[in-house]
C-alpha cells in the first residue's frame, strides 16, 4: 500500500516534468500543443536504445535524450508554430501519432510493438538507483523537478518569461516592443520538449522497458489536464496538476476498490473534474503566478 | 532633417487601393498630423512604416536608411515605436510589466549584457537585469503619473488611463520616432487637454512624434506640419494655417459647395 504510493509519487514527478514544459508551452507562450507524447516518446526510446545498444550509461544518455527532443521540438515548432489555436492543436496531434507509429514499425531499431527490454538500471558513483526499491528512485525524481522548477521558475520571472507573455496576450504589440515573437514561440516549444525528454529518459530507466503503447495521445491529453487542473502559467501548479491527476488515475487501486470500480472509472472522474473546474474556477487551483514589483507598494498592501 | 521619409508607397489589398503612391516626410523633432477622413488610409500608411503590413510598392526610409518590408520587431529596436487605434495592452499583465516588455531588448543579446542563456545564468545578475529594467519601467510611469497603479492588471485601469499607459510603453523603449494611432480617441476634453500637454512633453524630450487624429482641436493646437490623406492618396501638406484654407481639404472634409 504505501509501496503503491511512493509509485504513484514517483509517476507524479515524471509527469510533473511533462507538465512544467507544458507549461512553459500552452502556460507561458499560449500555444495549444498536444504532442507532449511525442517527445516523452523520443526521450524514452533514446535512452532505452543508447542504453542497451550501445551500452551507454543513464546519465550518458540523459542530455542526448533531452537533446534529441528539442530538436525535433524545433523542427515540428518551424513550420506548425505559424498556426494559432486549434489548428496548431491539430498539427502538434498529428506529430505525437506519427512519433509512436514510427516507433510501432521501424522493427530494426525499436523492435516494434514488442518494445525494449532489459534496460540497465541507473548507478551513481557505484551506487545502483534501483527502481524495484522505490525511495532511492524518488529521490532522484524528485532532484530532477527541483532543478526544472528552479530553472522554469528563473526563465519565467526573466526578461524572456515577460516576453513569452507578451507573446501569448497580444502577438501585434509584442512585435511592435520590439519582441522577435518566432523565436519566442520556438525557444517556448524547444525548451517544453527538452524536459518531456528527460521526462521520458527518467520513465524509461523506471519502468526497464519501452513499448509504443505506452506513449498514446492519452498522455499528452493527461498533461494538458494536469496544467489546466493546477492553473496555466504557474509551475508551482503544473507539479500540483501531476499529483492530484495521478492520485485520481490510481484512485481505485489505491483504496482497493479496484475490483469494485471499473477502471474506465477514472476517465468519468477526469472529465467531471475538468467540467467542474471549468465552471468554477477556470483559472485553475493555483491560478497565474503574478508579480509584484516595487517595495513600497508591496509594504502597503501588507499593512492594510 | 527628414528623419522618415516614404517614396511612391503603395498598399493595395487585391482591387482595392488603401494607399496610393504617397510620399511623407517627417521632420526631425516636429509634431507631424496626419489626418484624412475615415478610410483614407491613414493607418493602413502607419502599418507599412511599422513593419506590420508591407508595401506593395514603394519604399520607406528611416534616418536614410532603406527599411522597407522589415520585419516589427527590427523597426522598433531602430528607434519606431507606436500605439495603436484599439489599445493593444497586454492586458492579463500589471501595469509595470507592460512597461517592462517595453524595455526588453534594452538589455540582453543587443545591449551590453550578453545573450539569452543570461536567463540561467548567475542568480545576481538576473536580479541586477530585472532591476534595472523595472527602474527604468518605473521612470516612465513616473513621467505619466501613473506609479500608483504599478501592480494593477493593465485591463483594469480607466480608458484614459490605458491610452497613457500604451504610450508609456511605446516610450520605454526609447524611440526616436514615436506613431500614435488616434491617442485622443474616447477621450472626453479634459483627457483630451491633458493628452495635449502631455504630447508636447514628449516633443520636448527630443522624441519625433506623429499622429492620427480626428480631433481637430488637438490636431490643430499641436502639429507643427500636417499632412492630408484622402482616398489612399496625398491630398495636402503644411502647417495647421495652411490646411485650415486649403480647398481641397476643405472639400474633402465638407464636400464641394453648390455653384
Amino acid at each position: 500500500m504505501f509501496n503503491f504510493f511512493l509509485l504513484i509519487l514517483i509517476y507524479s514527478g515524471i509527469y510533473a516534468l511533462m507538465a512544467i514544459g507544458q507549461n512553459v508551452i500552452t502556460g507561458y507562450g499560449g500555444m495549444l500543443s498536444l504532442c507532449q507524447a511525442g517527445f516523452f516518446a523520443i526521450g524514452s526510446y533514446a535512452t532505452a536504445i543508447l542504453a542497451t545498444q550501445f551500452g551507454w550509461s543513464f546519465w550518458a544518455t540523459l542530455p542526448v535524450a533531452a537533446l534529441l527532443s528539442a530538436v525535433f521540438g524545433l523542427l515540428i515548432g518551424l513550420p506548425t508554430l505559424r498556426l494559432k489555436g486549434d489548428y496548431l492543436a491539430i498539427a502538434t496531434l498529428g506529430f505525437g501519432e506519427i512519433v509512436r507509429n514510427v516507433l510501432n514499425n521501424w522493427d530494426s531499431l525499436t523492435n516494434g510493438p514488442m518494445g525494449i527490454q532489459k534496460i540497465p538500471m541507473p548507478d551513481l558513483f557505484g551506487f545502483t538507483i534501483n527502481p524495484y526499491r522505490k525511495y532511492a528512485f524518488l529521490v532522484m525524481i524528485i532532484i530532477f523537478v527541483i532543478i526544472a522548477y528552479y530553472l522554469f521558475q528563473r526563465l519565467a520571472r526573466s526578461r524572456m518569461g515577460r516576453a513569452l507573455t507578451a507573446v501569448r496576450e497580444d502577438e501585434i504589440a509584442a512585435q511592435s516592443m520590439g519582441i522577435n515573437i518566432t523565436k519566442y514561440k520556438v525557444y517556448a516549444f524547444v525548451l517544453g520538449a527538452a524536459v518531456a525528454g528527460i521526462a521520458g529518459s527518467l520513465q524509461a530507466v523506471f519502468s526497464l522497458s519501452v513499448t509504443p503503447g505506452t506513449y498514446t495521445f492519452m498522455v499528452s491529453v493527461m498533461v494538458l489536464c494536469m496544467v489546466v487542473l493546477g492553473g496555466m502559467g504557474n509551475f508551482k501548479a503544473a507539479i500540483l496538476g501531476a499529483f492530484i491527476i495521478q492520485l485520481i488515475s490510481y484512485f481505485p487501486q489505491l483504496t482497493g476498490l479496484s475490483s469494485v470500480i471499473p477502471p474506465q472509472f477514472k476517465q468519468i472522474l477526469f472529465g467531471l473534474i475538468l467540467v467542474v473546474m471549468m465552471i468554477w474556477r477556470p483559472q485553475g487551483l493555483l491560478g497565474r503566478e503574478e508579480h509584484t514589483y516595487g517595495k513600497k507598494h508591496a509594504q502597503k498592501r501588507g499593512s492594510k | 532633417m527628414i528623419l522618415l521619409e516614404t517614396e511612391a508607397l503603395t498598399r493595395a489589398y487585391g482591387g482595392v487601393v488603401a494607399v496610393s503612391k504617397v510620399d511623407f516626410q517627417v521632420e526631425a523633432g516636429l509634431i507631424t498630423g496626419l489626418i484624412g477622413p475615415n478610410g483614407a488610409g491613414k493607418t493602413t500608411l502607419f502599418n507599412n512604416m511599422t513593419g506590420l503590413d508591407v508595401p506593395s510598392s514603394g519604399k520607406v526610409f528611416f534616418n536614410n536608411k532603406d527599411i522597407t518590408g522589415f520585419p516589427a520587431h527590427k523597426i522598433c529596436r531602430m528607434g519606431i515605436a507606436r500605439t495603436f487605434q484599439n489599445i493593444r495592452l497586454f492586458k492579463e499583465l500589471s501595469v509595470v510589466e507592460n512597461v517592462m516588455i517595453g524595455r526588453h531588448f534594452k538589455t540582453g543579446k543587443d545591449a551590453t549584457h550578453g545573450r539569452f542563456l543570461n536567463a540561467l545564468k548567475s542568480y545576481v545578475y538576473l536580479k541586477q537585469e530585472e532591476q534595472e529594467i523595472y527602474e527604468a519601467a518605473d521612470n516612465w510611469l513616473d513621467f505619466f503619473d501613473m506609479s500608483q497603479f504599478k501592480n494593477e492588471l493593465a485591463k483594469n485601469l480607466p480608458y484614459g488611463r490605458q491610452r497613457e499607459l500604451e504610450i508609456a510603453r511605446a516610450l520605454a523603449t526609447d524611440p526616436k520616432l514615436l506613431f500614435l494611432d488616434e491617442p485622443a480617441a474616447g477621450m472626453n476634453p479634459q483627457e483630451t487637454d491633458h493628452l495635449m500637454a502631455t504630447i508636447r512633453k514628449i516633443r520636448d524630450l527630443g522624441i519625433t512624434v506623429v499622429l492620427i487624429e480626428h480631433d481637430m482641436k488637438l490636431v490643430m493646437n499641436i502639429c507643427d506640419t500636417i499632412t492630408v490623406l484622402n482616398y489612399g492618396m496625398k491630398l495636402a501638406q503644411g502647417t495647421p494655417r495652411e490646411i485650415k484654407h486649403n480647398p481641397s481639404v476643405i472639400e474633402a472634409y465638407l464636400g464641394k459647395e453648390e455653384e
